[in-house]
């Protein structure tokens, strides 16, 4: 996994709340059986004037011009700030696979569902969360500001904004470590082998259904 | 020891390990696989060079891309195809136990986890599908992952994760006629909001739930997600012992009774404290109809769509003017007068046994009514949640209850429910759906999407609009 420790990035405001995970990535694209090139399609009902297909060269495909995310002035964004319960609904890892590829590192949210919150550590990107009068402020200094952008500090867990005001956040000290280090989580719970054959001794004897 | 809930009992008895800040290293018993959120998780196994920790512990089936007609000629979509081949060829080579896409115990993975016994009381269980909250019905702690976990459960047996709060939902009272489960799972909904059990483990109690039958406690959990839960669970009981009788992964003769015994323990103790309640009276629910593109936009069917104008706030305004928008739907439009163009019967919502038996109710009415599907519906479809359900309604003779009112009578799959096979909706098309998300696009671009119960489907489905399921009942116990 890539890590994030720092990112000064553009921001984009989608200001929608509940916006779930169908909408982020469609069904048609989780036919893929690879974990990279989502990018293209991140938003497609909402970014194309056309119903998109897997394999579609989207460069020559009609934008809808009242995407937000289609704006001249927001091309580049790293940082996605959204509305309550961000990616809520399907569990699909493809989410946040198609926003990283999109060129997200981090989002910043009043809430978000669970899968998608733990989905995004996996992937590189940091979910953060913000009071919902913060967020409403960065909305609006986005929005009234052409090239807005956001400093966001994993160490120090903060967001700096362009003005030097800086909002703390919280995230788990395990998630974090991880995410600063980009570790593989499997390699890391293989070291508890010894721990995971016990446990499955000990229930074997309790509970030996689980295992015939 | 401090009384403790059944969430409380299920985590307790899984923990491998705990770090300093509480994330928990819990033990996995069961893994359900389908094509769409495993082939990047095999190939993270292959590249690293691991294997998976416990084949037994594991069952694959395509689901999602399976075509519901035809099936001897295969899958037309080359792309599905690939997916479906590609889950075939993971099963083969790691040795997964695998029901193919012709095998008669083929169907949606949350109809045959439960219809095995593969899932089963006390257990943990996961799958790479947010709907995986419906194995928590057998007092299990079942929830949905991503591909990452999904890869790491198949390398390691084993999840991290942090303790969620516990949140109590109590139905006291006895349902109406014609109210169902997916009635009360729609209601919480409506109370809670989507994001209402977001950080929860939801139990759902009280005498409505232990009425329900082990299919309507499914419907319930399975739900649980659409309200922002990710595991739902209902205590065991006689009902949850006697549905795992005599199933073929059920425990063996001689380990039964020492299970059922565990079992019985899986109920929260009294005075077990939760983090939250929620009350609903279940003589007060209705049927119900959601109106827009989230499940929590939802009514009664003697309702109306809602106007903007009357919001709670500037958010939820435009929330409700761009749903209806989307809809098609002036404010104020009494639900019964919507139309609709398709009608869908199945999913891992309701496609169990007991969901057809109630919409057949309603075919077979109709056809004592010199009825059949209204002229102005293009589709009313019947998708069984398993080869073993559809066989089983066939013997009860309900598939020619649904062909002689009309409805077509399907193969086993996910089908319409997120439109990856060819069943969908086209833009601006309007479905009566049996199903469990109603968001935009979810049944096929520009769909729209209206949740109800197998029952106001069906009848939706006679009608060619949206009817109260409670008058026809009415009629029909007369």
């Amino acid at each position: 996994m890539k890590p994030f420790t720092r990112v000064d990035g553009l921001v984009a405001p989608l200001d929608r709340a509940n916006v779930d995970t169908d909408a982020i990535i469609p069904k048609q694209f989780l036919k893929s059986i690879k974990r990279s090139g989502f990018g293209p399609h991140a938003f497609d009902e909402w970014r194309y004037l056309d119903h998109g297909e897997p394999g579609m060269d989207c460069s020559t495909r009609p934008l809808n011009p009242d995407f937000v995310l289609n704006r001249a002035r927001y091309q580049g964004a790293s940082v996605l700030l959204a509305r309550e319960n961000f990616g809520c609904g399907s569990s699909r890892e493809h989410a946040p696979w198609a926003l990283e590829d999109y060129g997200f590192r981090a989002i910043i949210a009043p809430s978000y569902a669970d899968i998608f919150f733990n989905n995004c550590f996996k992937n590189g990107v940091l979910p953060i969360v913000l009071a919902a009068d913060i967020v409403d402020k960065l909305f609006k200094e986005t929005v009234a500001s052409e090239g807005y952008k956001l400093t966001v500090d994993l160490a120090a867990q903060t967001v700096t904004t362009p003005s030097g005001e800086a909002f703390a956040f919280d995230v788990d000290p395990e998630r974090k470590h991880r995410l600063l280090n980009g570790l593989d989580d499997i390699s890391l719970t293989l070291k508890f082998t010894d721990r995971i054959q016990a446990y499955e001794a000990r229930r074997k004897v309790e509970a030996p259904w689980l295992f015939a | 020891m401090q009384p403790r809930t059944l969430y409380d009992k299920l985590w307790d008895a899984h923990v491998v390990h705990v770090e300093p800040d509480g994330t928990a290293l819990i033990y996995i018993d069961r893994q359900l696989v389908h094509e769409v959120t495993s082939p990047q998780a095999f190939e993270g196994l292959k590249i690293n060079g691991r294997k998976p920790w416990r084949l037994a512990s594991l069952l694959a089936t395509p689901d999602h891309n399976i075509p519901t007609a035809d099936r001897d000629k295969g899958i037309a979509d080359p792309v599905s195809r690939t997916q479906v081949e590609t889950l075939d060829a993971n099963c083969a080579e790691f040795g997964i136990t695998e029901f193919g896409m012709n095998d008669p115990r083929q169907g949606i993975v949350h109809v045959i986890g439960p219809e095995q016994g593969f899932t089963q009381p006390g257990m943990t269980l996961v799958c790479g599908d947010s709907h995986t909250s419906t194995h928590g019905a057998f007092g299990a702690l079942a929830f949905g992952i991503g591909t990452s976990e999904v890869e790491h459960v198949l390398a390691t047996q084993c999840l991290w994760q942090k303790k969620a709060r516990a949140m109590q939902v109590r139905v006291e009272g006895a349902l109406k006629l014609g109210v169902t489960a997916k009635d009360i799972a729609l209601a919480v909904i409506g109370q809670i909001g989507t994001a209402g059990g977001t950080g929860y483990a939801v139990e759902f109690t009280g005498t409505a739930i232990r009425g329900l039958s082990m299919e309507g406690r499914m419907t319930l959990c399975n739900m649980a997600i659409e309200a922002g839960a990710r595991a739902g669970m209902v205590a065991v009981d006689d009902k949850t012992l006697e549905y795992m009788r005599g199933r073929p992964y059920s425990p063996r003769e001689g380990q039964f009774e020492m299970a059922a015994a565990y079992w019985r323990t899986l109920v929260s103790d009294p005075g077990a404290k939760f983090d939250a309640v929620v009350e609903l009276d279940a003589a007060n629910i209705k049927p119900q109809v959601t109106w827009g593109t989230s499940p929590e936009m939802v009514v009664p069917v003697d309702g109306r769509v809602p106007d903007p104008a009357d919001a709670p706030n500037a958010v939820k305004k435009s929330d409700w003017e761009r749903a209806l928008a989307y809809m098609g739907l002036p404010a104020n439009t009494p639900i019964d007068q919507i139309n609709v163009d398709k009608v869908f019967i199945g999913s891992c919502t309701n496609s169990r046994i007991e969901d057809l038996r109630e919409a057949a109710r309603v075919a077979s009415w109709a056809l004592g009514q010199n009825r059949r599907v209204a002229g102005n519906v293009k589709l009313a479809m019947v998708v069984p949640g398993s080869g073993l359900v559809k066989a089983q309604a066939e013997a009860e003779g309900l598939d020619k209850l649904f062909t002689a009112a009309g409805f077509e009578w399907r193969d086993p799959g996910c089908s319409m429910c997120l439109a990856m096979n060819a069943d969908r909706l086209e833009p601006g098309e309007r479905c009566a759906s049996t199903s469990n998300r109603n968001f935009e696009g979810r049944q096929g671009q520009g769909g729209r999407t209206h949740l109800v119960s197998p029952a106001m489907a069906a009848a939706a489905a006679v009608f060619g609009h949206f009817v109260d399921i409670r008058n026809l009942d009415n009629e029909v116990m007369q």
